[in-house]
Formats: structure tokens, sequence, C-alpha cells
């Protein structure tokens, strides 16, 4: 169990998402980069459904209450354990009594935080994310604050076998999305850097730069996803995330490839972006790539896990 | 000929959208689609109000199989019927402080106030789909005199339970949104409690029947 002392910019519980709810009008939310959510979880021995905390910018501060194994995946934003560097990409041990610190943003934009054992809030509409718009999932429906308890769902008796695993492959967060095109548009005005807006959040990415010129008639509302860019009438596209209502009437720029929808996530207000069109091929090739890099084994360290047990 | 048009919204899904000019007709093809779609495992179901975002894993299925297998469906449907669930009555106080815009909208439709609440009371909408965000219901399709665009600038807050029109729908805020619809009143009922399953009080393929308290 972890007690709250800092709530920082936003942490909120998240998981997979809510699946088969969209047809109430519910979004999918869930972890914004769900393949660093996945990673964080199997370093700890979670099974995939486990939740964990998504970290926005940094400032969030946590009190080890009960000994734990955690790890850091994700955005590098300053980890800190009882001082001491945490290694992201890795299960850590923590003694009670030691301080988990997000001191601020160096790299990336979201980090996730995963406990052996899962973080244990009520399921909602078959999942424990927090939907902040509709105040429902995670804690209370709102972001993590100060004196709150993070409790573990199902915690490891043998707690210290999962420290000491490593992710040997983390990814590069780079700036350009890899997008599908959805009909005809201006490559030139579509090749400019685009500034991610400052109303940006967990809905969607909104990106500022040279307007596309969007076509004028309007739409039948239809089913929209995580990875859609929308175009409204200003020209100005919203990359949508995991927060997006599922339906939307604005005219649709293109899609986000699914293996780059994890990029988008480690945007934030003031980062600059390029989109970048690419084939169905390529599209299909990136995810093949990145699933197979999924699935690759996650490495023990030896001389690190006898380490864990002594302090266990 | 087939009434369906296809496009690829990236590489996991489609949109399967029925070009029907009459709304009510083509919204009940979606539904169809959307239900012949639900038993299959392989597809994730949005439904639009003419149409259907399908989403499939594109490692496990082709895009062009999905696509094969998805005019394979749509070539063999017929409508939905026009109400298969539910006629709901949610009684409305129109007009004053509960509907601030329902003068301005009867004098942009050319209608008295009465007028307009005797047509939007006239008849029961079917639940088009839900979205925008949680339980809010699209409903009608309204006829031609009742179609209004939407407000010039819209509102940052409309009060949960507000009932309003635009674009030749009529429609409930579940809950305290942003909005650009026109308010004509307010209803005391709850339609979306995220604690409950199913979470909202109207369901896609319901009606709703206004009765002006």
């Amino acid at each position: 169990m972890l007690r709250v002392l800092e709530g920082g910019a936003l942490a909120t519980v998240q998981d997979r998402g809510r699946r088969g709810y969209q047809r109430f009008g519910v979004p999918q939310s869930g972890a914004v980069d769900a393949v660093a959510h996945a990673i964080a979880n199997r370093l700890v021995g979670n099974p995939p459904e486990a939740a964990s905390i998504e970290i926005t910018w940094g400032g969030a501060v946590f009190e080890v209450l009960e000994p734990c194994v955690f790890a850091v995946t994700g955005a590098d934003l300053g980890a800190r354990l009882a001082g001491a560097t945490v290694p992201l990409w890795t299960s850590v041990y923590a003694r009670v009594g030691q301080r988990l610190a997000f001191l601020q943003r160096v790299r990336g934009g979201r980090a996730y935080l995963a406990l052996a054992g899962g973080v244990d809030v009520p399921v909602v509409l078959g999942s424990r994310s927090t939907y902040l718009p509709g105040q429902f999932g995670g804690v209370e429906g709102r972001a993590l604050r100060p004196g709150d308890y993070v409790r573990v769902a199902a915690p490891p008796r043998d707690l210290a076998r999962w420290a000491a695993r490593r992710w040997a492959s983390p990814p590069t967060y780079t700036n350009v999305l890899r997008v599908l095109l959805c009909g005809d548009w201006d490559r030139a005005a579509l090749a400019q850097p685009r500034q991610v807006g400052a109303s940006s959040n967990r809905i969607g990415l909104r990106l500022e730069g040279v307007p596309l010129r969007a076509p004028t008639q309007s739409v039948d509302s239809f089913g929209v996803f995580p990875g859609v860019i929308q175009l409204p009438p200003d020209g100005q596209p919203i990359v949508l995330l995991a927060d997006a209502q599922p339906t939307g009437g604005y005219p649709v720029l293109g899609v986000v490839i699914q293996a780059d929808l994890h990029l988008a996530a480690q945007l934030l207000p003031g980062d600059t972006v390029w989109l970048m069109p690419v084939t169905r091929d390529e599209a299909l090739d990136a995810l093949r790539e990145q699933r197979a890099w999924l699935a690759s084994p996650i490495e023990e360290d030896d001389a690190f896990l006898s380490l864990a047990h002594v302090r266990a | 000929m087939s009434v369906w048009r296809f496009a690829p919204l990236g590489e996991a899904a489609w949109m399967a959208r029925c070009e029907l000019p009459d709304l009510a007709l083509a919204n009940r093809f979606a539904h169809a689609l959307a239900r012949a779609l639900e038993a299959s495992p392989a597809f994730e179901v949005l439904l639009g109000l003419r149409s259907v975002t399908v989403r499939f894993d594109p490692l496990s299925i082709e895009p062009e199989s999905a696509l094969v297998a998805l005019q394979r469906i749509c070539d063999q449907l017929e409508p939905a019927p026009e109400v298969v669930g539910h006629v709901h009555r949610v009684p409305v106080r129109y007009g004053g402080e509960a509907g601030p815009d329902l003068e301005s909208a009867a004098q942009a439709l050319g209608l008295t106030p009465a007028q307009l609440i005797a047509l939007h009371t006239s008849q029961p909408w079917r639940v088009l789909m839900l979205g925008f965000a949680p339980g809010f219901a699209y409903l009608g399709p309204l006829p031609a005199v009742l179609h209004l665009p939407r407000r010039a600038t819209p509102r940052p807050r409309v009060p949960a339970g507000s009932v309003a029109i635009a674009g030749g729908l009529t429609g409930i805020y579940p809950s305290e949104l942003p909005g650009g619809w026109h308010l004509i009143g307010r209803t005391e009922l709850t339609l979306f409690d995220a604690h409950r399953e199913p979470p909202t009080w109207l369901q896609p393929g319901d009606a709703v029947l206004f009765v002006a308290l």
C-alpha cells in the first residue's frame, strides 16, 4: 500500500480501458500509452487487466506503507526512491517508509507506475479506469490527491521474486506520428510542424500550426476511437486519445497508425509534432514489429535479484 | 445496387455508411448492421447516425478480408424495425429558465412557442444513437419544420436534463456539458448512472415521447 503525499499535475488509476460501453456514449478510457502500461504490468508479474497509476508531467509523491515491488515505464519523470534514481523499465523492491517521487518531466509525458498485485479500486462498467469528465472509475472518478491510499489488489506471496526484472529494449519516443490519411489533403501544409496546444489532455492532442483546409460539409456523427485525427472548421487537427467520446461529427484527416499511438501519448502541450503519411503496408509492418517486440522476454538480473531477496 | 459505402479509418477499422437519403431508414440499416456484427468477437462495433464503425485487429484479420466479410453482411441486411425497445415518456418543463432558447428557436422557425412545443410532443422520437457524452441520446429525425442549425456560439455549460434541438435532431443532456444546441426545456429524469447495468435509461432503438408539464 502507498499513501499519496502529492498528486502532482495529474495522476489517475488506469487499466486497459472499457470495452463494449461505447454504445452508451461511454469512452474507452484506460492508459493513454497502452504499451508502457502493459509492459509495467508484465515487469511486476501482473495480469494484463491489472490497473496502474498514470502520472502526467510529474510532481506526484508516494510514501510506501507496506513492502512492495513496483515498476515505472513510459516517460522519464525523474523518479526517485528514497532519493536515489529509479531505474525505468525495471521492477524495484521498495521498503516501508521510503518515498517514491516523480520530480519533473525529463523525456516523454506520461509514466506508468505498476505495483505487483495491481492497484485496487472498484470496477465501474467493466474497468478500473478513471474517466475524469464523467467523474467515475478509479478513485471516486477523480485524480489522486494527498491523503489517498493506493491499495494493492492481490499482493503476490513471493513478492521479492518480482523485483529486478528488466525490459531490455525501451522504446524511443519521437515527435513523428505516422498517419494513414483519409482522403486527399494538401501535402505541403500537412508536412509542417505543429505544436501541441495548451488545452490538450487525455481526450485529445490539439495540434496548432498552418491550418489545413477543412471540408465545409458537415458529417453525420459516426464512431471514432483513439488515434483518429479530426479536423474541425478552424483547420487545426485533433488527435483523439483514450478519453475521446465514441462518436464525432468532424471530418477525419487520417488515423495515427496503431504502432505509433503510444508515441502520441507521450506528447504534452508545447511539444512539436510532425504528421507523416505512410501506406497501409507500412502501418501493418510497424504493428507486426511492435507485437514481436512486446512478446520479447523479460530479463532477470540475478545479482540484482539476490540483493532484493536480502532486502525482503 | 448497394446502399453502403465503405471507407477505411486507418489500418484497423472500416466505416460502413448507409447512403440512403432518408435518415430514419438509413439509421435502421445501421442498427441492423450493428446487431449483425455484435455476435462476432473479431469486431468492435461503434454505431453512428447512419453508419457503423468496425474495429478489428489487422494482424488477426487482414483489412481486405474484414471488408469482404463486412460487405457480405451488408448485402443481406433488412432494416431494423422502427422501434424495437421501449417507448419512454419524458416529462418536460418547456421554456422559461428551463428552456431559455424556446422563444428564439420558435421565432427562427416561424412558429409560436406553443406550436413548437406541440410539434415536439406530437410523436415519439427514435433513439438513433448514443454518443457525444455518456448517456447522450440523439433522437429523431425531426420533421423539416423543426430543423435549426446549431447556435453560433456554444454554451460552455448546459445544465443536466436540458432538452434541446439542432440539426434536425433532438436530445437530452445527461449531465452538465458544453453544448451548441437550442435549449427548449428540461427534465428531472436521470439518464446516466455509471453504477447501473446498463448505465443508460435510453437504449438505441428505444423511443422517447416528450410530455409537456
